[in-house]
């Protein structure tokens, strides 16, 4: 059994201020792993600011390469092939192949290549605090993130082993599909990110079903609270009305938080004393009182 | 005609700026359709609010393995690439979530131990708004992880007659990729922000891997941001549209209003977006059916 916790910020809708929330609570607890798993645009290091110590790289799928001097172009890839990526005159469309491999299996005179390729990059960092920081790069428009998501939190808790720290703060992605799956699985505790508006309790709603379902500890915290206060209110409501989520607190809408993210330093060291500081402060003292009490 | 928008960060306001076009053509005179590919949180329904007519079953294939016929031997999961299969000693299981249905273990089974069914992902729901927008839309089941088949069957139901707005999701992955593919124009919406500049260049570069133009939308601005304006006139990037960073659009968005209706005066910046794109289309010689009239 692994003696370190592990902690997922996730949000459902995007551009709600996870990653500024992790970026805070990073500096308030002490020690601790970073893993930066919204691997399709990874953004924390933009904060952080760590130094490259490892760069390994990710081995996603495979696809299908079909060498025209082997074809005998006898159409059984085309029979075989279900996502219609294999075009009348045999060349593979990359962007249409799923990488099942079916085409190369059936290729009676094996024409088609079908090797693993390098989709991304995996990087081990220190902070200026001397915590580690694990983040990934995919390359754009490649598959496979949730493998990449998970080769980033294997190289977190290697970290963690290694260096005798309790905790891990994970950077989910947005939604709620293959890379948030990735993200939460496993995890005791998640804090869910949301706004005041009917897009953010729309979104709320699903990730509160998808916490549920794999049994997850969830609280919620609402950024820019002061927005709309009814909202904010339904929002409290529905964690008590769930009875599954912890209402962590609201962050009030401050235009610091966004003079802070334009200069790529988190708010708690742009501006200490501010409403948004106080209030990042005492959510993540119940963030810290919740994991330690279930 | 299909016209994606797409951002790479999340939450910079594709959905916003998307219904409120769609609107806006639509109240010029266009046929538009929509369609929300954000299948894992989907949103645009709040501002579109259509009343929806027909709900359909999404689903995909999956195997079937019959263990009296199966004899382990093993080849389905030598041969599955996803992990999909887990042969034990004595029987041989099935992974529902991890299989994308390609159908290849049913294929090479010796025995013909395995068959197909379907296994249910999603709920695609189709309806018209108010103002007669035909309106598409997948919601991904809970758990699931298979985004990308219902992303697929969304963008099938895309009528060829309208000009279709496509809501794609966040981030520069498959899905994403699968999403603006075959889109005429993708609309790029980003926000003046490091985090938001950062995610927008791989999403432009997923675009232009893809061959497919893009115009951007710089959202809630206030005052220049100079990495961003650098970096879009070194790739002379076309900027469509700005919209200022205005508590009046947070409130009517927090609310669900389309800013069209709640706030007249920016029909104007649609207009500019429309016109904007309008002029892209024509430089890639797509601009067929794509006719803005003057008065607003």
């Amino acid at each position: 059994m692994a003696d370190f916790s592990e902690l997922v910020i996730i949000s459902g809708k995007g551009g709600t201020g996870k990653t500024s929330l992790v970026a805070c609570l990073a500096s308030l607890f002490k020690s601790r792993v970073v893993a930066d798993c919204d691997v399709d645009a990874a953004n924390l290091n933009l904060i952080l600011n760590g130094n490259v110590v490892e760069k390994k790289d990710f081995v996603g799928g495979k696809k299908a390469v079909i060498k025209s001097d082997l074809c005998t172009v006898c159409g059984k890839c085309l029979e075989v092939c279900r996502f219609g990526a294999i075009s009348q005159d045999f060349v593979v469309d990359r962007v249409a192949c799923e990488g099942c491999g079916a085409c190369h299996v059936f290729c009676p005179t094996s024409a088609i290549d079908f090797s693993p390729r390098r989709c991304g990059e995996c990087y081990t960092c220190t902070t200026a605090d001397g915590q580690p920081l694990v983040f990934a790069e995919l390359l754009p428009g490649e598959e496979n993130s949730g493998k990449l998501v998970t080769m980033v939190r294997t190289e977190a808790r290697k970290q963690a082993e290694t260096k005798n720290i309790p905790l891990i703060v994970i950077d989910g992605p947005p939604g709620i599909g293959c890379p948030v799956i990735a993200s939460v699985t496993g995890t005791s505790h998640a804090v869910i990110v949301t706004e005041p508006t009917g897009s953010g309790i729309h979104d709320l709603k699903r990730i509160l079903q998808l916490t549920a379902h794999f049994g997850i500890n969830a609280g919620v915290v609402v950024n820019k609270s002061d927005i709309n206060t009814t909202h904010t209110s339904s929002v409290k409501a529905l964690c008590e009305k769930e009875g599954r989520a912890m209402f962590f607190g609201g962050i009030p809408f401050e235009p610091k938080v966004s003079e802070a993210q334009r200069k790529g330093i988190t708010i708690l060291d742009y501006a200490p004393t501010s409403e948004a500081s106080t209030a990042i402060r005492n959510i993540y003292k119940r963030i810290k009182k919740n994991m330690e009490e279930s | 005609m299909r016209i994606a928008f797409a951002s790479g960060k999340g939450g910079t306001g594709k959905t916003t700026i998307a219904v409120n076009l769609a609107w806006f053509l639509a109240y010029e005179g266009q046929r538009v359709q929509y369609l929300d590919c954000d299948v894992e949180e989907p949103n645009g329904h709040i501002f579109l609010k259509p009343a929806i007519e027909r709900q359909e079953r999404a689903s995909v294939m999956v195997p079937i393995i019959d263990q009296k016929r199966c004899t382990s031997c093993a080849k389905c999961g030598e041969v599955c690439q996803f992990s999909a299969i887990v042969n034990l000693p004595s029987n041989t299981l099935l992974i529902p979530p991890m299989c994308h249905g390609c159908g290849l273990c049913t294929l090479v089974c010796p025995t013909k131990a395995i068959t197909e069914g379907t296994r249910e992902i999603g709920l695609i729901e189709t309806g018209k708004t108010a103002d007669a927008i035909p309106f598409v839309h997948g919601v991904l089941n809970i758990g699931e992880p298979m985004a990308i088949p219902l992303i697929e069957q969304v963008k099938a139901r895309g009528a060829a007659s309208h000009t279709q707005i496509i809501d794609a999701p966040p981030g520069t992955s498959c899905p994403v990729v699968k999403t603006i593919r075959d889109s005429d124009l993708v609309v790029m919406v980003t926000e003046p922000t490091p985090f938001g500049l950062h995610d927008l260049k791989m999403a432009v570069s997923v675009a232009s891997n893809l061959g497919v133009p893009v115009g951007i939308v710089v959202n809630r601005e206030n005052g220049a941001f100079e990495p961003l304006e650098r970096y879009l006139e070194t790739r002379s990037l076309p900027v469509l549209a700005r919209f200022p960073e205005d508590r009046e659009i947070a409130r009517s968005y927090s609310e669900g209003l389309l800013i069209c209706e709640a706030l007249p005066t920016y029909r104007e910046k649609f207009k500019a977006l429309a016109d904007g794109i309008g002029e892209i289309l024509k430089e890639h010689g797509e601009s067929k059916g794509w006719q803005i009239s003057a008065n607003l």
